[in-house]
């Protein structure tokens, strides 16, 4: 048969003929109009095979008019790039698309990959585990991976924008068919803050495709008249292209709303009351041959005609278990279909649909089912047969109906993937042959369903208990609310038979999930190899667990596996289904955190001003820090080296803004803080700095840096810059869940102060050359001591402090004057004064043998291994991690240690990350590792720290060090390289 | 156990298949076992697998709750490496890929372990450090470790963008390391065990220990009471469960841990990448899903669900070492529950009971061990007595303080 030019009809639906809108489909230009759905401009234009299978390449036509599509999944360029897997069934037509198929080679009316279905019998489920262990998967898997996939990785550039919003709001609805409409309109001027999502670009649902009669007028001036109510309403708001994709706990939703073309926006809702009217989806029937192009869902078919103006085919039988699919004969009838005969399963149909039918002409073949299809690439016949008294078999003469499509219902299974993810429980219903929400269980979550989804499938109950759940939730959440009046004459039977599969046939050619190619001879293998559980089920068939996530599979084929095991598909069960919904772009999810807002970097106060004297950035954690100053043309490593030795000979001014602040501020503030550090805090006067260390539970060291009395209530902590957000936290968490009783509040005030550290033999000279009322003198300010006062006019707060080993000041003043200070104190100083960065700190720090935590300590070092031994002896009360320490592992001799290294030759590269190895006598193995290594310019050599199994009694030691395949001999030193007796630093 | 192989699956196909036996066995409970182990997870079919292989016991039951793989196993994001920093951790991981590299024709069933490699991130001068440390240390431990500049990553991985927010400095990999499929695992574990007379006891939850002065003597269960002469433990997220039914607490937190995965393309990522400090990884399976996974939800939890911060988290992790994947669509969401240790290495052997023997604690990264964990937790069991593969991950350390902390050196979920 070839197809029509057009399937489309002269007259009615929802699209706008006077926009006609140009595409191509694999190349070749067609038309459609504003309104259509890409498939619904394939199908007008009478394309049957869009697609090819996943498994077999077989030629796959349009199956759904919804998100449940499996065969019409295409790549889509539409100006950003070549967009896979995109669901043709319900994305808008739009001028200019260019759309492909996936799959076919050379094209998709003849794929060569079709040897695949022609030996089908060798690819049945599971065979990838009982094939290619030899040689090895390996030989095999690049072709298998090949095969796999549905589309390519889009490239170039992603032209979309991505946005996060968050809302709450008392009553959300999900869903704007006409359970959802009602339930809204109810709510409407009630108060509450409504939300009502719906996925399609247009409300409606169902009722898009109807033509019934809502409260006396016809559905599509009904549903008008409600969009501009709710539209108007000022406490409802009205999201549609948005879909609601994951339901999470305290009744946290996610949407994705592509409302506005090129942004996709990710909102939290926050919701009261959650109440789902997310419908239901129509099931296939299975029988031989069932997934040819033509074949679709009737509900589909009826969309089509109705909404599209479009025939699907222009003859298509009408296959069913149930009276809904009748409506659609009727439809498509009236729209100039020939139905040439409806096949229903049931052997009494009721009168109301019969007699219609027969007023039409349409014959009805009872107690019947469709045993096969024929055609290539469109159907161009059925056979049927009538089932015998059990139903188990079909009994002679088979009849051939000539048709070019099928539209096919195995009626509705409620589309309750949200209710699952709330944690809702469902049951099946014998009756309706479907899982509905299972109102006996109670959901742990604020959630009501209603209409098709709460399996009320006729209008008129999904109108009514729409209405009803609509009052009620909006009651629940606190406002006065009385159910809408809602009523339809509408035709209302549903009487279903619990019959989908035709009995007979060649299993492996009935079609269960169409987007996997999983046939019932797949379900009936893995029930014979014993996989009846349905997690196994799913796994080894993969049935359910293509982009669909099986909406129109996993009903089959749990009914299957319930046959075939002689249980109930209650006892089967269902697997749990999991978010989202509907497949969310990544980038949505991720929103704007990307570049620049990916952990935004932090900036220094006086930032900008760094970068004026020449500074190069590195990342430390978030911040944005000095690496080294690339004043007059100078190289990293000679940069580096001038700052350490200026420093040294001089004074270098370095800005330590991001290092951690804490202030903990009470009554209780200093017994806290000696249950934390290891040292003692209760016997450090005001006015007077400590260094310390903090650890875990496990003894192990967390962090270290100064504390010190501001007053007797009042402490401030230093943390490692890397640190400061998760002490922070930890410090929260023993306070908040430990220790409530502690009187004590926890303030970070990192970024409240700029900090400006000058430190060098010539410090002091400098800042007593600056106007302040602070004595810098040794004997008013010395070593670890603290005082405030006015600095440049500026409130400052100077600490004795030294991670260099010289004699330094720490300068902090508020932070929007950081500039000022770092400002001043270079026009002052002049020559004397040296900008140092991070790694000239580093050098200078690793001379004097200061341990860097996480850097020269891992997460096994304890605070023995670091020469704490002392100061956890001396203190009598507890603190975190003491219990540690006790033990016998904590307190080995042969624990690494820390250490200072240097290289036995003076050219040799020690790098940190080395390890100090055992002899080859001993049996190759680490005893440690190298932590920090520079050259140091002071002492114009190679110098290094470590941690070394039982280090500190090795000193002197000569060890060898492994280093990429290289192995040279070092020795093992004190760590302090410079300055030991410290008179530098306390000078 | 009838074999799979080319030969037979062809006969098979002719004869529309209607001669493949059951994977497994569904048996009758028997009253009483010489070793009942709990928890048909891959630790549990394993141990069980290898007490029937290497040590000829044939009286042996697996009590499972629900059904086989149903738990971590069957959640997983199925990464396989040995890049170890401690060496009784390389030690036993190595022991585990080794095996690994055997399994499909040990079993006779295809686990497809795909050895593409696993690229490990630096993302500063500091973490090049750790990593170098790291790549050391796994060279002495004697198994493979490459380190690559930013420009080999990117050879290596032309998706990366190696500017990104945290540019990459370099990197190193494993080439041994890799994935498999951990269905096949369990099933394929689960099918040998059967074949060797294993009971493999689906839904069938243990709910008491039998305890006789200071001995397990069986076990009680939603099907009845069941005696054994020796139990093991392997129920990864409820090992804390089954500790106070026996009396004795485990340093052990249950919290769920996510993965993820997209809507599958072709093939696109031909290595694992793994970056520990932007907290991500991604692989693509052979589906054509990318598979992608971070940290843990940092609350504890017995719900398989996990929350939307760390998904957005841990997908902006990956799109921003990835921005080309910001199109694909995220397609489903799941969690398990793991056990995490104090330092994050599991705890295998013998418990304060005598007769009841325990293998958890695996945390974010026991599927991995599955091999090795069933070849030793089968050699503890038989011998009373901790392999040596496995004597410094006893429940004792906690004691002791000898502890193996490899998240220090790790420090990421997987
Ligand atoms: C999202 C995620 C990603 C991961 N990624 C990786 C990875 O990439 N690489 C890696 O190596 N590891 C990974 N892991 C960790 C790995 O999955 C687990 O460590 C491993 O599977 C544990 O195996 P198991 O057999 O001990 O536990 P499980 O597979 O969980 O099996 C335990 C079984 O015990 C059963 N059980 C529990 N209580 C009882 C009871 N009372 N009676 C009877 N039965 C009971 C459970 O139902 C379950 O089936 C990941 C884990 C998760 C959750």
């Amino acid at each position: 048969m070839t197809p029509s030019p057009t399937n489309r009809l002269t007259s009615g639906g929802r699209i706008d003929r006077t926009q006609p809108l140009s595409f191509r489909f694999n190349g070749k230009p067609l038309q459609g109009y504003s309104g259509d759905t890409i498939a619904s401009a394939l199908l007008a234009n009478g394309i049957g095979t869009v697609n090819r299978s996943f498994k077999y390449h077989r030629p796959r036509g349009v199956m759904s008019a919804g998100v449940e599509e499996t065969n019409a999944l295409l790549t889509v360029s539409g100006g950003n790039g070549d967009i896979p897997v995109v669901r043709t069934t319900v994305r808008a037509l739009v001028d200019g698309q260019l759309i492909k198929s996936p799959s076919g080679f050379p094209n998709v009316n003849f794929d060569l990959g079709r040897v695949l279905d022609f030996t089908h019998r060798f690819w049945a489920a599971g065979f990838y585990n009982k094939l290619f262990k030899w040689p090895s998967w390996r030989w095999y898997e690049g072709t298998v991976r090949r095969m796999a996939g549905l589309g390519k990785l889009p490239d170039g550039e992603d032209g979309n924008k991505y946005f996060h919003h968050n809302v709450h709001c008392d009553v959300l609805i999900v869903g704007a068919g006409p359970a959802g409409l009602a339930a809204a309109l109810g709510c409407a001027n009630s108060g509450a803050r409504v939300l009502l999502v719906e996925q399609d670009h247009e409300l409606g649902g169902s009722l898009l495709a109807d033509g019934a009669q809502i409260n006396a007028i016809d559905s599509d001036t009904w549903l008008s008249r409600t969009t501009s109510t709710l539209e108007d309403a000022a406490n409802v708001t009205v999201m549609t292209s948005s879909t609601v994709s994951g339901y999470y706990d305290h009744n946290v939703l996610t949407i994705t709303d592509r409302s506005t073309t090129g942004v996709v926006r990710f909102w939290k809702v926050r919701a009261k009351e959650v109440l789902l009217a997310t419908g239901a989806f129509e099931q296939p029937l299975v029988f031989e041959n069932n997934d040819r192009p033509g074949v679709m869902l009737a509900n589909a078919a009826m969309t089509y005609v109705l909404r599209y103006a479009v025939k699907p085919a222009h003859v298509m039988v009408v296959a069913t278990n149930n009276d809904t699919a009748y409506r659609v004969a009727f439809a498509l009838h009236d729209n100039g279909v020939r139905v040439p005969a409806i096949v229903d399963s049931r052997e009494n149909i009721a009168e109301e649909v019969s007699k219609e039918a027969g007023e039409r002409g349409i014959p009805i073949m009872a107690g019947s089912v469709v045993l096969d299809t024929v055609g290539t690439k469109a159907l161009t016949r059925v056979s049927v047969g009538r089932l015998s008294n059990d139903g188990r078999s079909t009994v002679d003469p088979t009849s051939v109906i000539a048709c070019q499509g099928l539209a096919m219902s195995g009626g509705f299974n409620p589309n309750c993937s949200l209710y699952s993810q709330a944690g809702g429980s469902l049951r099946y219903d014998a009756q309706l042959a479907c899982f509905v929400p299972d109102e006996e269980k109670a959901c742990r979550q604020r959630v009501t369903v209603a209409g098709a989804a709460n399996g009320k499938f006729s209008l008129a109950d999904a109108l009514t208990e729409g209405a009803r759940a609509g009052s009620t939730v909006t009651g629940e959440a606190g406002f006065a609310c009385s159910p809408a009046e809602v009523a339809t004459s509408a035709l209302g039977s549903y009487h279903l038979k619990a019959m989908r599969i035709t009995p007979t046939g060649d299993t492996s050619r009935q079609w269960v999930d169409f987007a996997h190619d999983v046939t019932v001879a797949d379900i009936e293998l893995a029930v014979r190899e014993n996989f009846v559980s349905v997690e196994h089920l799913k796994r080894y068939t993969t049935v359910g667990m293509a982009v669909d996530q099986g909406k129109t599979s996993n009903l089959n084929a749990l009914t299957l596996l319930a046959e075939l095991t002689d249980r109930s598909v209650e006892e089967v069960g269902t697997t749990t289904f999991r978010p989202p919904f509907m497949p969310v772009p990544m980038g949505a999810i991720a929103g704007p955190q990307h570049g620049d807002f990916y952990a935004p970097a932090r900036l220094l106060p006086a930032h900008d001003w760094h970068v004026d004297h020449g500074a190069v950035f590195e990342n430390y954690g978030p911040w944005k820090r000095p690496e080294y100053y690339a004043t007059n043309g100078r190289d990293r490593e000679t940069a580096i080296r001038e700052e350490v030795l200026a420093l040294r000979r001089s004074a270098g001014l370095f800005d330590g803004s991001p290092l951690g602040k804490i202030e903990i501020t009470g009554p209780d503030a200093g017994e806290f803080l000696n249950r934390i550090y290891v040292n003692n805090a209760l016997t450090l006067k005001p006015g007077r700095v400590r260094y310390g260390i903090m650890l875990s539970e496990n003894g192990i060291v967390i962090d270290d840096g100064v504390f010190a009395r501001l007053a007797d209530d009042c402490y401030l902590v230093s943390t490692t810059t890397a640190n400061a957000d998760h002490i922070t936290a930890w410090l929260e968490q023993w306070h908040q869940c430990e220790w409530p009783d502690l009187n004590l509040v926890i303030s970070t005030v990192t970024s409240q102060w700029a900090v400006a550290t000058l430190a060098g033999p010539n410090a002091r000279t400098l800042l007593q050359e600056i106007e302040s009322d602070i004595d810098f003198s040794v004997q008013a300010l010395p070593h670890m001591t603290l005082t405030t006062g006015t600095f440049l006019g500026m409130h400052a707060r100077v600490q004795r402090v030294s991670f260099s080993g010289e004699m330094s000041f720490e300068i902090s003043v508020p932070a929007l004057d950081g500039r000022q200070v770092m400002e001043t104190l270079m026009n002052s100083g002049g020559d004397r004064i040296t900008l140092i960065g991070i790694e000239a700190l580093t050098i200078l720090r690793t001379e004097k043998g200061y341990l860097h935590v996480g850097g020269d300590t891992d997460g096994m070092t304890n605070a023995l291994d670091i020469g704490f031994g002392g100061i956890v002896a001396r203190k009598k009360t507890d603190f975190v991690g003491k219990r540690s320490l006790l033990r016998g592992g904590d307190q080995r001799k042969d624990r690494r240690q820390f250490v200072g290294v240097e290289p036995l030759n003076d050219n040799e590269e020690l790098e940190s990350g080395a390890h100090f190895i055992t002899s080859q006598r001993e049996g190759r193995r680490s005893q440690g590792v190298v932590t920090s290594a520079c050259f140091s310019p002071t002492l114009n050599r190679v110098i290094g720290l470590g941690l070394l199994e039982g280090g500190f009694a090795r000193k002197g030691e000569t060890v060898t060090v492994f280093d990429d395949g290289r192995t040279f001999d070092v020795r093992i030193t004190d760590p302090t390289f410079y300055d030991p007796g410290g008179e530098k630093m306390n000078a | 156990m009838k074999g799979y192989s080319f030969l037979s699956l062809a006969r098979q196909a002719l004869n529309r298949h209607q001669g493949w036996p059951v994977a497994w066995r569904t048996p009758e409970l028997k009253k009483n076992y010489d070793v009942v182990i709990i928890g048909a997870g891959g630790h549990g079919l394993a141990t069980a697998y290898y007490l029937a292989k290497n040590h000829q016991i044939k009286n042996i039951a697996v009590l499972e709750k629900g059904s086989l793989g149903g738990g971590n196993t069957g959640r997983n994001t199925q990464i396989t490496r040995s890049n170890y920093f401690w060496p009784q951790s390389a030690a036993f991981f190595d022991h585990s890929l080794k095996l690994y590299e055997g399994l499909s024709r040990e079993l006779n069933f295809n686990v497809m372990l795909s050895q593409r490699g696993l690229l490990t991130l630096a993302h500063s001068l500091h973490e090049l450090e750790g990593i170098q440390r790291w790549a050391n240390a796994i060279r002495i431990n004697e198994i493979e470790a490459e380190i690559l500049s930013p420009i080999e990553v990117k050879k290596l991985v032309p998706l990366i963008d190696i500017d990104c927010r945290f540019p990459v400095h370099g990197g190193f990999i494993q080439r041994r390391g890799g994935i498999s499929r951990h269905d096949a695992v369990v099933w394929g574990y689960a099918r040998a065990a059967s074949a060797y007379g294993v009971d493999i006891i689906q839904q069938c939850e243990v709910t008491a220990l039998n305890i006789q002065s200071g001995r397990v003597t069986g076990v009680q269960t939603t099907r009845g009471t069941i005696g054994a002469d020796k139990i093991s433990i392997a129920v990864a997220g409820h090992t804390t469960e089954l500790a106070r039914m026996a009396d004795f607490r485990v340093p052990i937190t249950s919290m769920p841990l996510q993965a993820m995965v997209s809507e599958p393309i072709k093939p696109c990522l031909h290595t694992v990448v793994m970056s520990p400090v932007i907290h991500m990884y991604v692989s693509q399976s052979d589906r054509g899903e990318l598979v992608i996974g971070g940290g843990a939800d940092l609350y504890n939890s017995y719900a398989q669900r996990g929350g939307i911060p760390l998904l957005q988290e841990n997908i902006a992790a990956v799109l921003e070492l990835f921005p080309a994947f910001t199109r694909l669509r995220l397609m489903r969401q799941w969690a398990g529950i793991v056990d995490i240790t104090p330092d994050t290495s599991p705890v295998m052997g013998l418990t304060p009971l005598q007769n009841l023997y325990i293998s958890g604690g695996w945390g974010t990264g026991g599927y991995k061990a599955i091999p090795a964990g069933g070849d030793t937790m089968a050699y503890t069991i038989v011998h009373d007595e901790a392999h040596p593969l496995i004597e410094d991950f006893g429940l004792a350390r906690f004691e002791t303080g000898a502890l193996i902390d490899e998240g220090a050196a790790s420090g990421v979920s997987h």
